[in-house]
């Protein structure tokens, strides 16, 4: 016997904590990390249905549990290509930043071909 | 209170605060290894409520490979010096956001299901997989594909031409040779 508001409770906490940290951080990893907590909150929902909400013919909760993993793997692979893409293009990873890529290079931050941090310096 | 109410007790607040600190810390570094034990706090959470394969397999590709991979990605990036947290408005605001949601999100929820304890009765591992393999076998099969998909895109970002037109002034190659030349010059 277990009682469901309690996985519900947990849903809303990290769901919560997922969006405070995708609008409160700059650094873009950072941002990754609250889009992972909103997914993991995503997936404790649907197993805590499965779990709790009686007979499934399917197993529907758990597959697509399954398949929301997955599709969280693919889009962390290709957003840290993207973060990878924007560091070399950038120098640095703050999304408060100027973004653009074929922007003018800003003085005050590393444009593109201008090598990070210490090299610059030189 | 019931045994697994108890476990539960325990995992989720072991989740919760860690995904706390997660959010809240201003190294990088140590925001990862917070979300390292988020995930595998999920894990424990699938586990307690009897979804043992769900569980395991969060265990292997969240734990295992995602956050390698964003520990891989902090490394490569080394970006110590940028501030990570926005300002004391934008912090303000999204803890507003935030609570808003976690109210709306938890108060609908509890509602509806109330606070009444109910039986763990899930699907067998046997039909998890009869539902893989036999109902969700078109969505799993396009899964593989954009599972490749992913793979190629990656590669094909993070190498592509810097600015993303291909402008000699943009490659990031002739930068580090001509510096190396102003040196031996001087």
């Amino acid at each position: 016997m277990i009682r469901p508001a309690l996985p519900y409770l947990l849903v809303a906490v990290l769901a919560g904590l997922g969006v405070y940290g995708i609008l409160a951080r700059r650094h873009a990893v950072l941002v990754l990390v609250g889009v992972e907590l909103l997914l993991g909150a995503a997936g404790l929902l649907l197993v805590t249905v499965g779990q709790t909400g009686g007979g499934d013919a399917h197993a529907s909760a758990q597959v697509l549990t399954l398949f929301v993993i997955t599709i969280a793997a693919a889009e962390v692979v290709v957003a840290l290509a993207v973060v990878l893409a924007l560091y070399r293009a950038r120098g640095h990873l703050d999304l408060a930043a100027d973004l653009d890529p074929r922007g003018r290079p800003d003085a005050s931050v590393p444009g593109p071909g201008h090598l990070p941090d210490g090299e610059a310096a030189r | 209170m019931s045994g697994l109410d108890v476990l539960f007790l325990a995992v989720g607040l072991l989740t919760a605060g860690s995904a706390l600190l997660a959010v809240l810390s201003r190294q990088v570094l140590h925001a990862a290894l917070w979300l390292v034990v988020t995930l595998a706090g999920l894990a424990g959470c699938y586990l307690v409520l009897g979804a043992e394969l769900v569980g395991l397999v969060q265990l292997l590709v969240y734990v295992g490979a995602v956050v390698v991979l964003i520990l891989f990605a902090l490394m490569l990036t080394r970006s110590g010096g940028v501030p990570v947290v926005t300002g004391r408005g934008q912090r303000g605001g999204a803890a507003l956001v935030g609570a808003g949601t976690t109210i709306l999100l938890g108060g609908t929820l509890v509602a509806g299901s109330g606070w009444r304890a109910v039986e763990v009765a899930g699907p067998t591992n046997t039909e998890v997989a009869e539902g893989v393999l036999g109902v969700y076998v078109w969505p799993f099969e396009l899964l593989s594909a954009l599972l490749l998909l992913a793979l190629v895109a990656a590669v094909a970002i993070a190498r592509a031409p810097v600015g993303g037109q291909d402008d000699a002034s943009h490659r990031p190659g002739p930068a580090p040779r001509a510096l190396a030349a102003q040196g031996e010059d001087a």
